[in-house]
């Protein structure tokens, strides 16, 4: 049944436009993964997934507690007697007992040094629903959030499209572990004056996706000065707040502000999920928590637009108040990413490849920029096609993280078993091999031919054009690599 | 504490600080009378009965009995990888099994009248959400939408507060049944002209909330050629299309393209939800149905903001692939709403109160506008609020619909047990009965204004 498309032109301008986002070349391993997924039977020389920030490393902890409480499901004999309320509720201030369960969680991950306040709960569908609601409700189309780079690549969509909000991005690179300086605070926002455009507010992604670091407690208070300072709002996207593993502990905004004086408590926003930290993506439970009353009412209002499935709610509300549960989930989850990445890690150490230093995340910022042949992206991207086709590993490119130095990969750990993690670092460690041999022999010819030289404008450019073709029908998710889920299958 | 050090204020965005959501409308000031005094048959016999809300309960049993003999409900699907697969399932197309469900569903509606193709069935969190995302999709800042009055008060909402889209209302009164016509849909695009406004498209109700009516064949036909002409959208909100009485009077918009071989389709998109149909607004289901291959993509790209919790969609999968149960579901949910409906209708006949014919949904479209002291708004708003103060029910004004002529109520019946419609039928005719003995002039009181009360009751919007 397909039909013919001459409305074309009858579609608004943001549903013809191309933010979002997905002809980025982000996405365009999936299409390699999808079209040869790994298999550790079936298809052992398949691609390796390992660009999607997923947690499955805590599952059987979430069954364990499900089955112990069939109570939670309005399916089961022991809950069905619940499912008419819970099917008719739509209230937007959520139901009670989930907000208590969602504030109780939030404390306990920031290892109870901060109570939060059920009433400041506000839904969204997920992250994603919450970084664009809150957009909406602090800025105007024209204008900006300065976010540190380099950053997740699909705020350009979430926080830009529907909201035509822009980002102004904060430069970091390694010469300081891609930490955010005053210095570079203050000169992007003084290019944003200078440009004309208004900015809003900062957004930070604490625990840092792609970086898997923490903010220390004196950065997070300079960031929190100079937002006061310049008086714009401070967006504070927790969403991998459990996922630290190690030392320094996390210090969330919310603990900052309590011992500072004259922060201006209106300015601050916290975005949270619970996609990253219990692995639940598919549930869409996206929270803002906001210290401005009127941001709380306006979210609450928006919310409308994307609630949490009651069914969801009535589910996860007894799991978040169990805080047995809940410390118990923490601390192993904690230890099993712990253990993942140092498997990872010394994996890459003892190949001589070397990750930036971290204590969190689902990934690790890998440093790849002694195999670029150019310091270039164009350098980057040859060598990232060489990854996903040769050495069948869909990592993400720094580019596409709009990361300002050449050679990062963020290359993601916790959604998969160890032996597949074996898998990956074997491969790696041959194509490394290889590299190595290559470049011995350029240096060889290099000194038997020294008049000669290379001229990379005439290098061969990749065809891009089957990697992310706009008619394909294929556009797949980009949080999905797959079209066809493997549950569906499965039902 | 420290100093206090003023602060400058600083700014929200103006979406935030502007009163686009609607709240403030006297439609949501009930909850506070409802809230302050809910009716119980034991504990509170006297209180304020809930007739504002459009929800169906009537059906419930019928759900619970499935999923009592069902319990591959209950469960995760096939195995131990069930949950883990589903936890992370957040793929925007979503389950398959869901959407083939829901487009059979769909037709069955339709007694297979009109055929959906499961490929074109996009997913959001809601109906809400779907009539947002569709405006998002189909106009531009300060482009218009012509909507028939009266209509949904969300919609005012729904429609234009983030996307910064006007409503231009298409003027519908008594004379004839409050019909669609040709010279109002005109008069409406006209008005759009004379402002300089772009019309994007028309949005209708099929059928209708607030006149629990299905809009006949001949006036979608007119509908579809006003569009084509213009060379606009029709969206057609079919959210109510599962609580039409009766099967065989519910006409919905595919058809007629069906019809058509689907010439000019692709202008044409259809809203579904089961928060109505199957009394589940809390799982937050809806679905846009576009006929438009480029709608459908960038619908699907946006409904990554208002996804469909899996575990929801893989329980929904489930019970709406039992065709046995669907059928049975549908047949006997409709006969139920019309028992309702013959049952207040009756009521309010002997009242003295007559309605709108209606043919559908979950309210009756009451005319109240004999009683009212003066014709305009003001007369409705305050005969409404004696109905609210001393008949103590929560009924909707027809101004909060924007409808044009006054006196006019949308009365919920869905949402309560009979015996506590007897109840509220009994105050009606009460009600009348003193009305028509003496004519006592009722004190106007206060209709709630204070923000902060409207702001904690308007979180119900149905």
């Amino acid at each position: 049944m397909g039909f013919g498309n001459e409305s074309h032109g009858l579609l608004s301008r943001m549903a013809v436009n191309d933010q979002h986002g997905e002809n980025s070349a982000y996405f365009d391993g999936w299409k390699a993964y999808d079209r040869d997924p790994f298999h550790p039977t079936h298809n052992p020389h398949g691609v390796l997934q390992m660009g999607l920030a997923e947690n499955q490393l805590c599952f059987d902890l979430i069954q364990e507690w499900m089955r112990n409480h069939p109570e939670a499901s309005i399916c089961t004999p022991e809950g069905l007697h619940h499912f008419s309320d819970v099917a008719i509720f739509q209230d937007y201030h959520g139901l009670p007992k989930f907000t208590k369960g969602v504030a109780n969680f939030m404390s306990k991950v920031r290892g109870g040094k901060v109570k939060f306040d059920e009433s400041r709960v506000v839904m969204s569908g997920g992250a994603t629903g919450a970084n664009e609601v809150i957009m909406f409700c602090l800025a105007d189309p024209g204008d900006a959030f300065l976010i540190p780079t380099p950053y997740y690549p699909a705020y350009a969509r979430d926080l830009c499209w529907r909201t035509g909000v822009q980002i102004v991005p904060v430069h970091c690179d390694s010469s300081n572990n891609f930490q955010i300086t005053r210095d570079a605070l203050e000169r992007a926002y003084k290019k944003a004056e200078e440009d004309n455009i208004n900015v809003k507010g900062l957004l930070l992604t604490n625990p840092s996706n792609p970086l898997g670091t923490t903010l220390d407690r004196e950065t997070m208070k300079s960031l929190v000065t100079f937002i006061n300072e310049k008086n714009i709002h401070l967006v504070c996207d927790e969403i991998y707040a459990a996922t630290v593993f190690s030392t320094p502990s996390f210090v969330s905004v919310s603990e900052i502000i309590q011992d500072m004086e004259f922060c201006n408590k209106d300015l601050i926003h916290i975005v949270y999920s619970l996609s990253k930290d219990m692995g639940f993506p598919g549930f869409r439970v996206g929270i803002i928590y906001s210290y401005n009353d009127i941001v709380v009412s306006c979210a609450r209002k928006m919310s409308s637009f994307g609630l949490v499935s009651s069914q969801t709610q009535h589910m996860l509300a007894d799991m978040l108040l169990d805080d047995d549960f809940v410390d118990k989930f923490l601390a192993e989850s904690s230890q099993r990413l712990a253990k993942r990445h140092s498997l990872f890690t010394m994996g890459l150490e003892k190949m001589g490849i070397t990750c930036l230093p971290s204590n969190a995340g689902l990934f690790c910022w890998m440093n790849l920029r002694s195999l670029l042949k150019e310091q270039t992206v164009e350098g980057e991207m040859k060598l990232w096609r060489v990854i996903v086709n040769e050495v069948k590993l869909n990592i993400s490119p720094g580019s596409s993280f709009s990361c300002s130095e050449s050679g990062w990969f963020r290359v993601c750990f916790a959604n998969m078993d160890d032996e597949t993690v074996k898998v990956a670092l074997r491969r790696i460690e041959v194509f490394v091999g290889k590299e190595g041999e290559k470049a011995k022999n350029v240096i060889k010819r290099r000194q038997r031919t020294t008049g000669l030289r290379v001229n990379s404008s005439s290098s061969k450019r990749f065809d891009e054009s089957w990697l992310m073709s706009p008619h394909s029908t294929h556009i797949m998710s980009p949080h999905s690599p797959i079209p066809h889920s493997p549950l569906v299958k499965v039902t | 504490m420290g100093l206090e050090i003023e602060q400058p204020c600083v700014e929200l965005s103006n979406i935030a600080v502007s009163d686009t959501h609607g709240e403030n409308s006297p439609y949501f000031a009930g909850w506070k009378a409802y809230d302050e005094n809910r009716y119980d048959e034991f504990t509170n016999p006297s209180g304020v009965i809930q007739m504002g809300l459009a929800e169906n309960q009537v059906s419930f049993d019928l759900v619970e009995k499935y999923l009592e003999q069902h319990a591959e409900a209950s469960t995760w699907g096939k195995g131990a990888t069930g949950f883990r697969e589903n936890a992370l399932f957040q793929d925007y197309h979503g389950l398959k099994s869901f959407r083939t469900a829901m487009a059979s569903f769909m037709q069955q509606i339709r007694g297979g009248r009109a055929k959906f193709d499961p490929d074109r069935v996009v997913l959001t969190a809601g109906a809400t959400a779907a009539n947002e995302l569709l405006t998002f999709i189909l106009a531009n800042p300060g482009d218009a939408l012509l909507v028939p009055t009266p209509y949904y008060p969300g919609f005012d909402r729904d429609l234009r507060w983030r996307t910064g889209v006007k409503i231009i209302p298409i003027h519908c009164n008594s004379s004839n049944n409050f019909q669609i016509s040709p010279q109002a849909l005109e008069a409406a695009y006209q008005q759009a002209q004379s402002m300089n406004t772009k019309v994007r498209g028309v949005l209708i109700t099929n059928p209708s909330n607030p006149l629990g009516a299905t809009i006949q064949r001949s006036v979608l036909e007119e509908i579809l050629d006003f569009v084509t002409r213009k060379n606009i959208h029709l969206v057609s909100d079919e959210i109510y299309s599962g609580s039409a009485f009766s099967g065989d009077e519910f006409v919905s918009v595919a058809e007629i393209l069906e019809d058509r071989d689907y010439k000019n389709a692709e202008r044409v998109h259809i809203v579904y939800s089961l928060s109505k149909d199957l009394g589940l607004p809390g799982f937050r289901v809806g679905t846009i149905y576009s006929y438009n291959d480029k709608v459908v993509t960038t619908a699907r790209r946006m409904s990554s903001f208002t996804l469909i919790s899996s575990q929801t969609q893989h329980l929904l999968a489930t019970m709406l692939s039992d065709k046995e149960f669907t059928e049975g579901y549908i047949k006997t949910n409709r006969e139920r709403l019309r028992k309702r409906y013959e049952m207040i209708i009756d009521g309010l006949r002997r009242a003295g109160i007559e309605c709108l014919k209606g043919n559908a949904g979950l309210f009756c479209w009451m005319n109240l506008s004999p009683l009212l002291e003066k014709p305009t708004r003001e007369g409705e708003l305050e005969l409404w609020n004696s109905i609210l103060y001393e008949v103590r029910l929560n009924i909707s004004p027809g101004s909060s619909c924007h409808c044009s002529e006054p006196g006019w109520f949308r009365v919920c019946f869905a949402n309560m047990s009979e015996q506590t419609l007897e109840v509220a039928l009994d105050r009606i005719r009460n009600f009348m009965d003193q009305r028509a003995t003496a004519k006592p002039k009722i004190p106007f009181r206060k209709i709630i204004t204070d923000q902060a009360v409207i702001d904690m009751y308007s979180c119900l919007l149905a």
